[in-house]
C-alpha cells in the first residue's frame, strides 16, 4: 500500500512537470489548428485493433477491401502497418520505425502503435519517451479514463507513474472446466460448487488428487499455471537502472509446484508448453484434462475453435488467484502530427462506456470499464451460448477488479519465455536443477546483452 | 607465342563478363560485411529501444564468445549436419548411378526423379511445422504406432537428444537426396557414353565400374555437393529452429551456430553477431579450402582426357 | 549369364529402394494434403489417413481472407522467383565463362575471391544489407530481393564446373574462326551448351527464393508486396484470432502448389536437356 501512495504522488509531481512543459507545444498544434496531418500511421500486429475502431470510432468513412487503408470522414486516412508477432518481427519494424521518427516526413510518422502486456513496458520507459504521456495529447486519466480499471493504468504508465497507454480491453482470467468431468468426479457441475474445490492452490491440490484417482488430469501443462504464479511476483524481474536479474521466490515456486505437480501425475505429461498441437488437442473431447485458465479471449478463440463437441460442455468459475493475460494497448507515438485525431481516437476506443460495451457484445471481449462490466455481469445478454448459457461477466468482473499488477520491467517478455523453456527440461527429467538454472542464464544473456547477473532467491 | 596474342586480345572480354557479378556482390553483399565486421570490435547493442554504442571494445567480443558454449554449437551442428549427409550422399550415390545405368531397366524413372525432388520444394520451415505436428506425443506418428501395436505407450520423440536430432537429420535427408541425386546424375550423364561401351566391353562388374570410372570422374560434381552441403550444415538453421522453438532443447543440445547467431540477431547484438560471424567466415573458408584441395588435386589429368574427347566428337 | 543375374537382382533391389524413398517422399505430402480437406475440429478428433470434406471451405477461407492477400502474394513470388532464377543463371554463367574462356591477369584472384565468398552465411549481412538498401531508397519494393541474385557464388561454382567437363575451347576458336563476336558466342554456342546446368540451377535457385522468407521479412512492408512465406508467418504467428490448423494447411498446400506445377514443367526439360547433352553444332 505504502509502495502505491508513493507512485501516486510520483504521478502528481511528474504530471505537474509535464503539464508545465506542455504549455508551448499545445500552442503549436492546439484544437482548432489546421496542422493536423492528411495520414495516420498505425502499427499493429493483426487486425483486431482496426476492426474495433471500425464498430465504434464515429468518424470511420470506409475501409479498403485488403484493410490497409480506412477513410476518415474528414479526408483523413488511417495507414495500417500490420507486422506479425511471430519471431520478434512486429517488435523489429516497429522499432525500426521509431527510431527513424525524428526524420521522417509528417505523413510518414507513426502516430499510433500498439503494444502488449508482455512488453508494453519496454515501449512506456520514460527515458525512451517513445510513447506519449496522454496528458500531453489532453487526456486526463483521473478524470477522463476514470471508469477504466486501474491495473491497466499502472500497466500502461512509466515508472514515474506517469500514463503512457490506454486500453479498450482487460484480460481477467477464470478457471474454464468440463462440466462432464466435473459431474463425474464431483457429483456436480454447479460453478459455486467447484468453485470452492478450486478456491486457493491448497484445496486445488486436493482437487486434484480426486481428479487423479478418477484417471483426469487437472490441468493441460505447467505453463498453464505460469501466468498466476508470475502474475504475483513482488519485485520487477529487473529494476529500473539495474543489470541484475531478481528471480522471484513466486516463480520458484512455480518450478517447485509445477515438478510436484507433474511427477504426482496432475498434469498431461504429453503437452509441453502452450501454443502447440499437443495443446489444442488437450481441449479437445477425447482429452482427460480437467480445466484451463483463460480469459476471455482464450476462452473464445483458443478453447471454443478447438472444442469438438456441442456447445454447453464447459463452465467458468474463479480462478485459484486472480490473475489477468493479455492486453493490447493503444499509444500515441512522440512526434505525430495527428495529435487531435490520436486523442479523438484513444478516448472513443477505451474511455467510452457505450462503445465499449458494444465491443464486448460484438467481439467477446472484456472491456475497460468498470460499470460497464459490472452491467454486463447483470445482464442476461451477455451469456454465452458456449458456456450453456452461463454469463462468464460474472465472474470476470470480480477478478478485474482484484488483479493486483505485478511490477513491470523492460525484460519480461524474455524472462517469462525463457524461464519456462528452461525448466521444461527439468521438468521432463531431461537436465538436474541447477543445469537449468544455468540454461537460463546463458539464454537471458544471450537475450539481453546488458544482463551482468542472476540472483535467484535462497 | 599463338596463344599468348589470343589471351591479350580477349582479356578485356573476360573483364567485362565477370563485371555484373562483382559490382553485384560489391554493393549488396561486401559493403555490409565489411559493415558487419567492423562492428565486431565494437561493443554496440539495444536494450528495449535505447541503443547502446557502439564504443570500440577490441577483441573482447571474440574472447568472451571463446568462453561461451560456441564451440559445443559447433559441435552440435556438425553432429547433425553428419547424420543428415551420410546417408543422403549415399543413397544419391546409389541412386544416380542405378538411374544412369542403361543395364538396369528400371521403369518409372521420371516418376522416381520427380517424387524424390519433391521434399525440397516445401519451405523448410513449413516442413518442420509439420514434423513438429506429427512426431508430437499425441500427433499422428504415435497413433499410428500404437494402433499397428509397435508400442504400447506413446514415445516423446521431442523430449530426448536422440529423438530430436534423429528428427533434424532424417528432415535435412529428405530434403537433401533428391537435389543431390539430380545434381549426380547430371554429372554421370556428362560422362562419355564411349568410355561405359569400353568399360562394357572389358568386362567389368557395375561396382568396379562406378569405383573406377563414375567416382572419379564426377568428382568436381562430387566437391561441389560437398561444399555446398557443409556451408548448408553450417547454415542450418530453420529446422532446428522451428522444431525445438529456437531453444534447441533438450538441454541444448540441438542448438546450432546460425541458432546462436540468430539469437544474437534477435537481441540487437550487433558486435556479439559480428564477431560470430567472423569466426563462422573463418571457420567454413578453412574446411572449403581443404575439401577444394582435396578433390581437385590429380584429377586435371581425366578432365584433359574427356574435353579432348569431347573436342573430337564435336563435329 | 551371371552378370545378368546381378543385373536383375540390382533392378530389384533398386525398386524396393525405390519405393521405400518414394513412400517417405509422398507420406508427408499426403499428410498435408489430407490435413488441409478437413475442418479444425476435425483435426482435434486426431490423425484420420482419409480426407475430409473441407478443401473448399478452407481454401475459401484463405483466398477470401481481406488481411491476407493470398492471390497477390502468389503473384509477387512468381515475380521474384522468376527474376532470381533468370538473372542468377544468366549472369552466374556469363562470369563463369568469362573466368574459364579467357585469361586475364585478375582470373586467378577473381576465381578465389568467390571461392572465398562461397562459404559467407546470408544472416551474417542481413543487418548491414538492410541499413543499405534503405539508404538507397529500395526499403518495401521487390528490387533488393532480386538484384543480388547476379551475384550468387555457389551458382557461379556449378556453372565453372560444368564447364570445365562439358566446354571444349576448341569450340571457342572455332566460333571466333567464323567471325563470331564474343558476346554473341557466348549467347548463341554457350548457353544452349549449359542448358542442362542452367534448368538444374534455374531449379534451386527459383524454389530457394520462393521458400526465402529471412530476407523479405526485413525488407517487405506493405502489403501487396508481400511473399508467400511472409504470408504463411502471418498465418502462423501465434496469434489467436487466426487460430485454424485448416486454413495453416490450406496455405502451406497453396504455397508449394505452384512450385510444384513449375517443377514439374522443367524437370521434363531438364531430364531430356541432360539425355540429350553433349555438343550440338
Amino acid at each position: 500500500m505504502k509502495k502505491r501512495a508513493v507512485a501516486v504522488l510520483l504521478a502528481a509531481v511528474t504530471a505537474a512537470g509535464l503539464l508545465a512543459g506542455c504549455g508551448g507545444k499545445g500552442a503549436e498544434n492546439g484544437p482548432g489548428s489546421t496542422e493536423e496531418g492528411k495520414v495516420i500511421n498505425i502499427y499493429s500486429w493483426n487486425d483486431e485493433f482496426r476492426t474495433r475502431l471500425e464498430a465504434v470510432y464515429p468518424e470511420v468513412e470506409s475501409t479498403s477491401d485488403d484493410g490497409t487503408v480506412t477513410t476518415l470522414k474528414d479526408g483523413t486516412e488511417i495507414h495500417w502497418i500490420i507486422n506479425p508477432n511471430q519471431d520478434g518481427v512486429y517488435q523489429q519494424k516497429l522499432d525500426e520505425a521509431l527510431m527513424g521518427q525524428v526524420d521522417a516526413a509528417p505523413d510518414d510518422k507513426v502516430d499510433i502503435f500498439l503494444s502488449e502486456t508482455d512488453y508494453v513496458y519496454k515501449y512506456t520507459d520514460a527515458e525512451a519517451d517513445v510513447a506519449m504521456p496522454l496528458e500531453d495529447l489532453g487526456i486526463d486519466p483521473e478524470t477522463d479514463l476514470a471508469d477504466q480499471y486501474e491495473f491497466t493504468k499502472t500497466t500502461a504508465s512509466d515508472e514515474n507513474g506517469v500514463q503512457r497507454g490506454s486500453t479498450w480491453q482487460c484480460c481477467p482470467g477464470l478457471l474454464v472446466y468440463r462440466r462432464d468431468i466435473a459431474k463425474d468426479v464431483f457429483g456436480t457441475d454447479d460453478p459455486a460448487a467447484v468453485g470452492e474445490k478450486v478456491k486457493d492452490w491448497d484445496t486445488l491440490k486436493t482437487t486434484a488428487e480426486e481428479l487423479k484417482a478418477k484417471g483426469y488430469y487437472t490441468f493441460s501443462s505447467y505453463a498453464d499455471t505460469f501466468r498466476l504464479y508470475g502474475n504475483s511476483i513482488s519485485e520487477p524481474w529487473v529494476a529500473v537502472g539495474d543489470t541484475t536479474i531478481k528471480v522471484d521466490q513466486k516463480i520458484m515456486d512455480w518450478i517447485s509446484d509445477s515438478k510436484e505437480w507433474l511427477d504426482a501425475g496432475y498434469l498431461d505429461k504429453n503437452v509441453k508448453g502452450q501454443w502447440n498441437d499437443d495443446w489444442n488437442k488437450a481441449m479437445s473431447s477425447s482429452s482427460k484434462v480437467f480445466a484451463f485458465l483463460l480469459p476471455a479471449w482464450g476462452i473464445d478463440f483458443t478453447l471454443n475453435p478447438n472444442w469438438d463437441g456441442g456447445d454447453g460442455a464447459w463452465a467458468v468459475t474463479n480462478p485459484p488467484q486472480e490473475y489477468n493475460w493479455g492486453g493490447s494497448y493503444i499509444h500515441a507515438c512522440t512526434g505525430t502530427d495527428n495529435p487531435e485525431h490520436v486523442k479523438d481516437i484513444i478516448l472513443s476506443l477505451t474511455a467510452d462506456k457505450d462503445n465499449l460495451l458494444k465491443i464486448s457484445k460484438d467481439y467477446l471481449d472484456f472491456t475497460n470499464t468498470v460499470s460497464g462490466m459490472q452491467e454486463a455481469a447483470e445482464s442476461d445478454e451477455y451469456a454465452s451460448d458456449f458456456l450453456g448459457g452461463q454469463n462468464p461477466y460474472q465472474y470476470y468482473a470480480p477478478v478485474a477488479e482484484n488483479i493486483e499488477i505485478a511490477p513491470l520491467s523492460s525484460y519480461d517478455q524474455g524472462c517469462v519465455e525463457l524461464i519456462q523453456n528452461s525448466f521444461s527440461d527439468y521438468f521432463q527429467g531431461n537436465v538436474d536443477f541447477d543445469r537449468a538454472k544455468s540454461n537460463f542464464e546463458t539464454a537471458i544473456k544471450e537475450r539481453y546483452p546488458d544482463i551482468t547477473e542472476i540472483q535467484w532467491p535462497e | 607465342m599463338k596463344k599468348k596474342r589470343k589471351s591479350i586480345s580477349y582479356a578485356k572480354w573476360g573483364y567485362l563478363f565477370i563485371l555484373p557479378f562483382f559490382i553485384c556482390f560489391l554493393i549488396f553483399s561486401l559493403i555490409p560485411l565489411i559493415d558487419t565486421i567492423r562492428y565486431s570490435f565494437y561493443e554496440y547493442y539495444r536494450s528495449g529501444i535505447k541503443e547502446i554504442g557502439p564504443n570500440f571494445i577490441g577483441m573482447d567480443n571474440y574472447v568472451s564468445l571463446l568462453g561461451s558454449d560456441m564451440l559445443k554449437y559447433a559441435g552440435n551442428t556438425l553432429i547433425l549436419w553428419i547424420i543428415g549427409f551420410i546417408p543422403q550422399i549415399v543413397i544419391a550415390l546409389l541412386l544416380a548411378n542405378w538411374f544412369t545405368d542403361i543395364r538396369l531397366k528400371i521403369k518409372g524413372k521420371q516418376f522416381f526423379k520427380v517424387v524424390i525432388y519433391l521434399p525440397n520444394l516445401i519451405m523448410a520451415s513449413a516442413f518442420a511445422m509439420l514434423f513438429f505436428a506429427m512426431f508430437s506425443t499425441n500427433g499422428p506418428i504415435n497413433s499410428i504406432l500404437t494402433s499397428i501395436g509397435l508400442i504400447s505407450e506413446p514415445i516423446d520423440f521431442l523430449g530426448s537428444v536422440f529423438g530430436t536430432r534423429s528428427l533434424i537429420g532424417l528432415m535435412n535427408f529428405l530434403m537433401w537426396f533428391g537435389n543431390t541425386t539430380i545434381m549426380l546424375m547430371a554429372a554421370i550423364m556428362g560422362i562419355s557414353q564411349d568410355i561405359f561401351e569400353a568399360c562394357e566391353l572389358d568386362g567389368c562388374t557395375s561396382v568396379k565400374r562406378f569405383f573406377y570410372i563414375t567416382l572419379p570422374l564426377i568428382r568436381p560434381i562430387l566437391a561441389y555437393t560437398l561444399i555446398t552441403s557443409i556451408i548448408g550444415g553450417l547454415q542450418m538453421f530453420d529446422v532446428p529452429q522451428i522444431l525445438t522453438n529456437g531453444q534447441g532443447n533438450p538441454d541444448r543440445t540441438s542448438m546450432t551456430l546460425i541458432m546462436f547467431l540468430n539469437s544474437h540477431l534477435k537481441s540487437r547484438n550487433y558486435g556479439m553477431a559480428g564477431a560470430l560471424s567472423v569466426y563462422l567466415f573463418i571457420v567454413s573458408a578453412i574446411l572449403c579450402f581443404f575439401v577444394y584441395k582435396m578433390t581437385n588435386g590429380n584429377s586435371s589429368d581425366a578432365y584433359g582426357k574427356i574435353s579432348k574427347k569431347k573436342a573430337k566428337r564435336g563435329r | 549369364m551371371k552378370s545378368k543375374k546381378t543385373k536383375h537382382g540390382q533392378t530389384i533391389l533398386a525398386y524396393i529402394v525405390l519405393i521405400f524413398l518414394t513412400f517417405l517422399c509422398l507420406f508427408f505430402f499426403y499428410i498435408l494434403i489430407v490435413n488441409s480437406t478437413r475442418s479444425h475440429a476435425d483435426l482435434q478428433k486426431g490423425f484420420s489417413a482419409i480426407p475430409g470434406t473441407y478443401f473448399l471451405e478452407n481454401l475459401k477461407n484463405v483466398a477470401n481472407d481481406g488481411s491476407f492477400p493470398m492471390f497477390r502474394g502468389i503473384i509477387n513470388s512468381l515475380i521474384v522467383s522468376g527474376s532470381s532464377a533468370a538473372l542468377c543463371t544468366y549472369f552466374s554463367a556469363l562470369t563463369a565463362y568469362g573466368l574459364y574462356a579467357y585469361d586475364f591477369k585478375a582470373k586467378k584472384a577473381a576465381f578465389t575471391f568467390i571461392m572465398a565468398i562461397l562459404v559467407m552465411p546470408t544472416q551474417v549481412t542481413a543487418m548491414g544489407f538492410l541499413r543499405l538498401i534503405t539508404n538507397m531508397g529500395m526499403y518495401d519494393s521487390l528490387l533488393p530481393l532480386i538484384i543480388p541474385s547476379i551475384a550468387s557464388p555457389a551458382v557461379f561454382y556449378f556453372m565453372y564446373s560444368y564447364l570445365q567437363s562439358s566446354l571444349p575451347l576448341s569450340l571457342v576458336e572455332a566460333a571466333r574462326i567464323d567471325g563470331s563476336g564474343e558476346f554473341k558466342t557466348f549467347n548463341r554456342i554457350v548457353l544452349p551448351i549449359m542448358k542442362p546446368a542452367i534448368a538444374v540451377q534455374a531449379i534451386f535457385t527459383f524454389v530457394g527464393s520462393w521458400n526465402n522468407y529471412f530476407v523479405p521479412a526485413l525488407v517487405i512492408q506493405s502489403k501487396d508486396k508481400m511473399t508467400v512465406p511472409i504470408l504463411i508467418a502471418t498465418l502462423r504467428g501465434a496469434d489467436y484470432m487466426n487460430f485454424d490448423m485448416g486454413k495453416i494447411y490450406m496455405m502451406i498446400t497453396v504455397a508449394i502448389v505452384p512450385i510444384i506445377i513449375v517443377y514439374l514443367l522443367l524437370s521434363k526439360y531438364i531430364i531430356a536437356g541432360v539425355t540429350l547433352g553433349g555438343v550440338k553444332e
